[in-house]
């Protein structure tokens, strides 16, 4: 569309939340049968001058504004089926002898001793390195060079993350806040979404909640299950990076099953081995660099169920002692 | 040498990033001093000093920190200059949220933290808006999902700007900021330079030391509410 000779109300009718830069920027839309340019001639200078703006920002800035919301319908295009991993180099700068693919789906861990360089392996990704990072490492996506100007793009970021330390700050119903998060993402039919998200949550939560709890007042568990809840389905980043789950409260083997069927990528950070084996490879690193990639093995995924089942009995006890029981040996 | 003006909001962790990026900027072998302003106190130059940065601090007092700010940049521009840097950062708070330091020509960064809420970033002035790249802090504690709405309203103020998440505790992201930075210009001097946007001004009684409150005490630029 040609932005200069439109009148800002037809602007609207293709793009009804280009008038949420007018809101944000805190300019009424006082005449909406003007051109861009007819109205920021009529807004008056002591206006601009006490907001800080200037006729020129407007112009350049609403354009961007529109440029960006074509851009988040051409990125929704930009699907990541796959990612590699190029290697570079140790911090000893021996060379990192690995290239490794992966798909959608899949479920990897990441092993290694503090410092071994398991957050820089994790930001290179994330940044989509290509051989300017200390590591010298390079990404891939779909087996191409990504796009550099995907590196600043709001609308398309290649990592969302998850950790122990994250909570809700903001004071809103979970219902509000989720319908928030799907406006920004423009996603249309938002309260089916927003429905969806509540009730994977749900599934997901030893104990249940409804949309109208406020965020503030869930438990550690329910939280939990909700950001995850809502980063598999609101969030349109491919790759998840996850940095340990506790195991309480939360179905941990579901929480992951939904990410690989809502098609994501699943990087986990964890030296919990049943979240470990939960993967399906683990890439463990040492001195910088990725030294090996194992496979679970079958023996390892038996040992799972093992593992499982200590859990469980820990679980049992917690409990007991929560309730102001005495433990005994036998359940 | 390069100039970049840092600000953003008091508490938003300027001094962490700035103290990350230069940790990232010395394993690249680049010198970088800093020239901290504040208004009342500030022991931050101690830090950078602790770490053998070069720093200047100049507090502005009673005056407007950002007009101070204006008046002195120069002067500590050629500090930078006589002390061989290749990078001088000036770091100031934007108090009033329609103060900006930043300058044509000059890479500007704002950084904003999470916790600030959904609302700030349509409430600072040219400080963000105007920014060339918006650090956002503090996205370690808070989720996802919010961090996502956040930037999204960054962006919807500032469409051009490139956005960079910053952790000041471990440093992540520090490093890939350094790789933007250094797309800066190098500049000789700073005169003739002008500011990218006018700064608030008063010129009234209260300007000069005046406290009663009155109307026949005011004089000058004075504007009144409609009540």
């Amino acid at each position: 569309m040609n932005i200069d000779t439109m009148k800002l109300k037809d602007i609207f009718e293709k793009q009804p939340v280009a008038r949420d830069f007018f809101d944000s920027i805190g300019i009424e839309l006082f005449d909406e049968n003007l051109t861009l340019q007819e109205y920021i001639e009529k807004v008056d200078e002591e206006t601009l001058e006490d907001l800080g703006l200037s006729k020129d920002f407007i112009l350049e800035n609403f354009k961007e504004f529109l440029n960006n919301l074509s851009g988040i319908e051409e990125n929704s295009l930009h699907k990541v089926n796959s990612i590699t991993i190029v290697g570079g180099y140790n911090k000893s700068g021996e060379k990192e002898n690995i290239e490794i693919e992966i798909k959608t789906g899949e479920i990897i861990s990441i092993v290694g001793p503090t410092g071994s360089g398991k957050s820089r392996l994790l930001a290179d990704i994330e940044w989509m390195a290509q051989g300017d990072t200390p590591t010298k490492r390079r990404i891939l996506l779909n087996g191409e060079v990504p796009d550099r100007d995907l590196r600043f793009s709001s609308e398309f970021k290649l990592v969302a993350q998850l950790s122990q330390n994250m909570n809700f700050v903001i004071d809103l119903s979970v219902r509000e806040f989720l319908l928030l998060h799907a406006e920004s993402r423009f996603v249309e039919n938002k309260e089916d979404v927003v429905d969806k998200v509540i009730k994977k949550a749900n599934e997901l939560a030893g104990e249940k909640f409804k949309g109208d709890t406020p965020l503030t007042s869930l438990s550690g568990g329910q939280s939990r299950a909700l950001m995850i809840a809502d980063t598999a389905i609101l969030s349109k980043s491919p790759i998840i990076l996850i940095d340990e789950i506790e195991n309480a409260g939360i179905d941990r083997k579901k929480a992951l099953e939904l990410f690989v069927k809502e098609g994501k990528i699943v990087l986990m950070a964890t030296h919990d081995p049943i979240l470990a084996l939960m993967g399906d490879k683990r890439f463990v690193i040492n001195n910088g660099a990725i030294v090996k990639v194992l496979e679970t093995s079958k023996e390892e995924k038996e040992l799972l169920s093992f593992l499982e089942e200590i859990d469980k009995t820990l679980l049992y006890y917690r409990n007991r002692l929560r309730y102001g029981e005495r433990l005994f040996k036998n359940k | 040498m390069k100039l970049i003006t840092i600000s953003g909001p008091p508490s938003s962790g300027k001094t962490a990033v700035i103290m990350k990026v230069i940790e990232s900027f010395k394993l690249q072998k680049i010198k970088v001093g800093v020239v901290k302003f504040d208004c009342l106190l500030t022991d931050d130059d101690l830090l950078f000093k602790k770490h053998g940065i070069p720093v200047l601090k100049g507090l502005s007092g009673a005056l407007c920190p950002d007009h101070y700010f204006v008046s002195n940049i120069e002067k500590c521009f050629n500090w930078g200059l006589e002390q061989g840097l290749d990078i001088l950062i000036s770091e100031s708070a934007g108090l009033c949220n329609r103060c900006s330091p930043h300058i044509k020509d000059i890479t500007a960064v704002c950084v904003i933290d999470n916790l600030s809420g959904l609302n700030t970033p349509k409430k600072i002035g040219p400080m963000l808006k105007s920014a060339d790249i918006v650090v956002i802090t503090k996205g370690d504690i808070v989720s996802q999902a919010e961090r996502e709405v956040f930037a999204a309203k960054v962006r919807q103020v500032n469409p051009t700007a490139k956005i960079l998440h910053i952790n000041g505790l471990t440093g992540q992201g520090a490093y890939e900021l350094t790789m933007l930075l250094m797309e800066s210009d190098d500049v000789d001097t700073l005169e003739g330079k002008s500011l990218r946007f006018s700064m608030p001004s008063a010129l009234c009684s209260y300007c000069l030391g005046e406290t009663r409150i009155g109307e026949k005490f005011q004089v000058g630029n004075v504007r009144k509410m409609d009540v």
